[in-house]
């Protein structure tokens, strides 16, 4: 896959705005296909993670986004044509409480189907389990999707990754960034394991998240 | 770009002059030294020689291009020396559009004041205006926890990454009868500067025994320290034709920029212990961040100013 012409320009721009500094703990940067998924505290998430990753990872790797705040004017161009976002319904009415799969008029087989075949046999995906943004105090219980990524397709290898000060920079509810130095640590590869349960899997993700935040 | 002051081309040849002497040096020791736990001493001295070149370059790039030049550079350098600050200390979220102020509004208007000569207002925009906006906009942001402490923080990141780092392109405001208004004045504050902190590392490394501060600062000892203060100062007073001080006085100001640089050193450090971090940053190779670098030209550059203001300013 070639990456758009403005690819390196804008991840050179998004590491120089949040003065991303990258660590791999136990694991490298390799293309092959993986779900990379993160805390999620701010919009520029997925685009300092994606800007972190290696060109030729990065060429391969497409952001999870939500739809209702990435289907508008500049930000589309951005997120199809730059980043190739998958971009997914969300819950209409944006209710915390509900699970974003699980809301009535939208069936959540349709978002991951979705995102399975924009990976195709090649490509990776960045994924907020999270389902939504949070103050990043606390990294909020997952969502489903990711347990439902990886029932459908066995032996999807998962990569855990913590994101620092990004709600700094561009926190929830404001339009302006502030130039804080952010770190990003990506920890070792995991998957789903032989009968493992729904909620135990998305606890033990959630937990190799969590550990990389204090290391 | 004007033609440039012949004693200007004297001191920067002569900074690389030192460079080129420096990276010998640091090669014929990578070659000789053997021991595994001095060798990674010696890896941190030739990082830290690279970035000198670059730095070097930069700044004498600057230099050629003028005041512009300087301000760009300083004010790059004070958003960069904000950021480490600010990212250290404990920030909430209410403080974020007076961060958002301090970083986009103050410190472009402080480097601004400088281009169009405004001294009046270059003096007093932080430690007056901002000294009072800062907690007045955080007020009105309605969060009171810790008030104080964040008010202080934003003040202080302020005073010291943009205000007092601002003093050092501000030389090139002072009109200096018989000498004018000349970028070698702040080629000779940054020298001695520069020059005190990279003896004192070196006297340090090869005699030093006896610390200083070993919980603020635990690589500053007395033999660098004074071997550092001492040959800084004389290097200061051998390039008294570059100032407008007589040899006496380019001994004194050289003195008083050494140990205000001292100072600025030990201050920074021991915020970072206070914070439990070795570096502001990772900018620099082998330095750490543009704060770990300039800690020293916060404190000696007002102080430098203000004398060469009161004593020899038009």
């Amino acid at each position: 896959m070639r990456a758009h012409p403005l690819a390196g320009m804008i991840a050179a721009a998004a590491r120089l705005i949040s003065g991303v500094q990258v660590r791999w703990v136990d694991s490298e940067p390799d293309s092959r296909q993986a779900v990379y998924f993160a805390n999620h505290s701010s919009h520029l998430d997925f685009v300092v993670l994606w800007s972190s990753l290696p060109p030729e990872v990065r060429c391969v790797t497409r952001p999870v986004a939500a739809q209702d705040y990435w289907n508008r004017g500049l930000r589309r161009t951005l997120a199809v044509n730059v980043f190739r976002a998958v971009l997914v319904a969300r819950h209409p009415g944006k209710n915390e409480a509900h699970d974003a799969f699980s809301d009535p008029t939208l069936d959540p087989r349709l978002a991951i189907e979705h995102m399975l075949e924009a990976m195709g046999d090649a490509d990776s995906l960045i994924l907020f389990p999270e389902g939504t943004r949070g103050t990043g105090e606390e990294v909020a219980a997952f969502k489903s999707g990711l347990y439902y990524l990886c029932q459908q397709r066995p032996g999807l290898r998962m990569i855990p990754a913590y994101l620092h000060n990004l709600n700094r920079i561009l926190p929830k509810g404001e339009f302006l960034p502030v130039p804080f130095i952010s770190r990003l640590t990506f920890g070792p590869a995991m998957g789903l394991e032989a009968g493992e349960e729904k909620r135990a899997f998305l606890a033990r993700a959630r937990g190799a998240i969590c550990r990389l935040k204090d290391i | 770009m004007k033609n440039l002051d012949p004693q200007l081309v004297w001191a920067f040849s002569g900074v690389l002059g030192l460079l080129t002497l420096s990276t010998l040096i640091g090669l014929a020791l990578k070659l000789a030294v053997k021991k595994p736990e001095a060798q990674s001493t010696i890896r941190n001295l030739n990082a830290r020689i690279g970035a000198w070149w670059v730095m070097s370059g930069i700044f004498g790039l600057t230099l050629v291009i003028g005041q512009i030049g300087s301000l760009i550079l300083f004010g790059v350098m004070s958003l960069l020396a904000l950021r480490e600050f600010v990212t250290l200390l404990p920030t909430r979220r209410a403080d974020h559009r007076t961060l958002f102020w301090s970083f986009f509004i103050f410190t472009p208007l402080q480097y601004f004041l400088i281009g169009i000569h405004w001294y009046g207002m270059f003096a007093i925009l932080v430690p007056v205006y901002a000294f009072l906006f800062v907690p007045t906009r955080l007020a009105i942001a309605g969060d009171t926890e810790s008030f104080l402490e964040r008010a202080s923080t934003i003040q202080w990141g302020l005073m010291v990454c943009v205000y007092c780092l601002s003093y050092t392109p501000a030389l090139l405001m002072l009109n200096i009868p018989g000498y004018g208004r000349s970028a070698k004045l702040m080629l000779y504050l940054v020298l001695v500067d520069q020059l005190s902190d990279v003896l004192q590392y070196v006297w340090g490394k090869l005699l030093g025994k006896h610390k200083i501060a070993p919980l603020v600062s635990p690589n500053k000892t007395w033999e660098g320290f004074v071997g550092g203060v001492l040959t800084a100062t004389l290097i200061g007073t051998a390039l008294w034709w570059m100032t407008p001080f007589t040899p006496r006085v380019a001994a004194l100001v050289s003195l008083t920029i050494t140990l205000m640089g001292f100072a600025g050193g030990l201050t920074m450090s021991a915020i970072k212990r206070d914070r439990g971090v070795k570096d502001y940053g990772t900018l620099i190779k082998g330095h750490g961040g543009i704060l770990d670098r300039m800690d020293s030209m916060c404190f000696a550059a007002p102080i430098f100013f203000h004398i060469v203001r009161y004593f020899y300013a038009r």
